[in-house]
C-alpha cells in the first residue's frame, strides 16, 4: 500500500498531465459538426505521429555496433514520418476540397 | 542551456497540438488549425534531433540515419498523400495510423532488448538482475513498454484490415463463436504481459524465456487487431479507423512515460481522449451505438440489411 502511494507520488506530474489531457481532449472537440468529423480524425492521426520523437530517440541512442537496433529504430522513424507528413497533407487535402464545396 | 531550450520547445508544440486540435474542429478555422498543429510538430522533431541529451548528457548520433529514414518517410508520404484520389482518403488515413501504431511497437521492441540487454531471443542475460535492480522504477517500465507493444500492434494490424476493406480487398468475415474467440486471444495477451511483468517480482530463473513470451506477445496483439476488424461491417470502417486513431495515441504516450518525454505524452493523451469522444460522436451521427457498431454484424448483417432497406 505504501509502495503504491510513493508510487503515485513520484509520478503525480504525470498522473495530472493524464488527466487533465483525456478532458480537455474531451472538451475542445465536443461541439464539432459532423461534416469536419473525417477531417477531424486525420488531423488527430497526424498529432499522434508525435511518436516518431520516441524513434528519433532510439536510433540516436543505439550504439553504433548494434545493427539490429540500428534496423528497427531506422524502420521505426520512416513509419512516424510516414504518418506526421502524410497525416498533415491528407488532412489539408481533405480541408482544401471542403472550402471549394463552399 | 539546450536541455532547457528544449523543454520550452516541447511546451510549445504541446500548446500548438490543442489549439490546432481545437480549429480543427472549427470549419471556418480547419485549414489553419492543421497547419498550427504541423508546425508544432516540425518543431518539436527539429529541436529533438539537435538539442535532445540524455540522463548522462549525451547527445543523439547517428545522424545520417536518421536523416535518411526522415527523408524517405518524408518523399514517400508526401507522395502517397498528394496522390490518392479524394474518394479513397479514408483509407488513407488507416494506412498512416497503422504506420504510427508500428512506430509505436518498434519501439517496444528495441526497448525491451536494451532493457534485458538480450540479443533479441533466448540468450542468457547473467547480468540481468543487477540491471534491472539499478533501474529504479524498472517495473513501471516494463508495463508500458508491454502496453505499447501490444496497443501499437493491434493498431498496426487493424489499420492494415481496415485499409483493405476499403479498398475492397478484404471481404467481411466471421466465424461462429468469434466474440469469444476475440476474448480469449485478449485475455490471452494479458495473462501473458502480466505472466511476463511478473518475473520481476518472481525469481530471476526464468528469464531465459522472457524474449520468447514478449514475442509470442507481439504475435498473439498482431492476431487480435486482425480479428478485431474483420467481422466489421465495411461501411462502418471510419468508425474503427477512428477508434484505432485513439489506441495509437494512446501508444504514442506509453513512448512519452518510457522516455520522460511530455510532448509526446500531451500529444498522445490527447489523442487518446479527443479520438475516443470523436468515435462516439461519429457513431451518433449515424443513429447507431459503438457497440452495436463493434458487434452487431456478428450474425446480425442480415438483419441490419433489412432493417435499412
Amino acid at each position: 500500500m505504501s509502495s503504491f502511494l510513493s508510487w503515485i507520488h513520484v509520478h503525480q506530474e504525470y498522473i495530472y498531465i493524464v488527466i487533465l489531457m483525456i478532458f480537455l481532449g474531451i472538451e475542445i472537440i465536443g461541439r464539432v459538426p459532423s461534416v469536419l468529423h473525417t477531417p477531424l480524425m486525420s488531423g488527430a492521426n497526424a498529432i499522434h505521429g508525435v511518436v516518431i520523437i520516441g524513434a528519433i530517440i532510439v536510433m540516436g541512442k543505439a550504439e553504433t555496433d548494434n545493427y539490429t537496433a540500428l534496423v528497427l529504430g531506422f524502420l521505426a522513424v520512416i513509419l512516424g514520418t510516414l504518418n506526421v507528413v502524410g497525416g498533415f497533407v491528407v488532412t489539408d487535402r481533405m480541408l482544401e476540397m471542403f472550402k471549394k464545396k463552399k | 542551456m539546450e536541455i532547457n531550450l528544449l523543454t520550452v520547445i516541447y511546451l510549445l508544440a504541446s500548446v500548438k497540438f490543442i489549439i490546432g486540435l481545437k480549429m480543427l474542429s472549427n470549419p471556418a478555422a480547419a485549414r489553419k488549425g492543421n497547419l498550427v498543429a504541423a508546425a508544432g510538430m516540425s518543431v518539436a522533431i527539429l529541436g529533438t534531433i539537435f538539442l535532445y541529451k540524455d540522463e548522462e548528457g549525451n547527445s543523439l548520433h547517428n545522424y545520417s540515419w536518421i536523416f535518411a529514414a526522415i527523408i524517405i518517410g518524408a518523399v514517400a508520404g508526401t507522395m502517397a498523400a498528394k496522390k490518392v484520389k479524394m474518394t479513397a482518403m479514408p483509407e488513407m488515413v488507416s494506412v498512416f495510423n497503422g504506420m504510427g501504431g508500428a512506430c509505436a511497437a518498434l519501439i517496444s521492441i528495441v526497448e525491451f532488448n536494451h532493457l534485458f540487454g538480450t540479443n533479441y531471443g533466448f540468450i542468457k542475460c547473467p547480468d540481468c538482475a543487477a540491471r534491472l535492480h539499478a533501474h529504479n522504477f524498472y517495473l513501471l517500465e516494463f508495463i508500458i513498454i508491454f502496453a505499447g507493444l501490444i496497443i501499437g500492434s493491434v493498431s498496426f494490424a487493424g489499420s492494415m484490415i481496415a485499409w483493405g476493406k476499403l479498398n475492397g480487398k478484404v471481404k467481411d468475415r466471421s466465424f461462429k463463436n468469434q466474440h469469444l474467440f476475440n476474448m480469449l486471444l485478449l485475455l490471452a495477451i494479458l495473462a501473458l504481459s502480466v505472466y511476463n511483468v511478473g518475473f520481476e517480482l518472481r525469481s530471476m530463473s526464468l528469464f531465459n524465456f522472457a524474449g520468447a513470451l514478449f514475442y509470442l506477445t507481439l504475435f498473439l496483439s498482431l492476431l487480435y487487431g486482425i480479428f478485431f476488424v474483420l467481422p466489421i461491417g465495411g461501411a462502418d470502417m471510419p468508425v474503427v479507423i477512428s477508434l484505432l486513431n485513439s489506441f495509437t495515441g494512446v501508444a504514442a504516450a506509453c513512448g512519452g512515460f518510457l522516455y520522460d518525454n511530455k510532448v509526446m505524452l500531451t500529444g498522445g493523451i490527447l489523442v487518446g481522449a479527443a479520438g475516443t469522444l470523436l468515435t462516439i460522436l461519429m457513431c451518433k451521427a449515424m443513429n447507431r451505438s459503438l457497440k452495436n457498431v463493434l458487434i452487431g454484424n456478428f450474425g446480425g448483417a442480415a438483419t441490419i440489411a433489412a432493417q435499412a432497406g
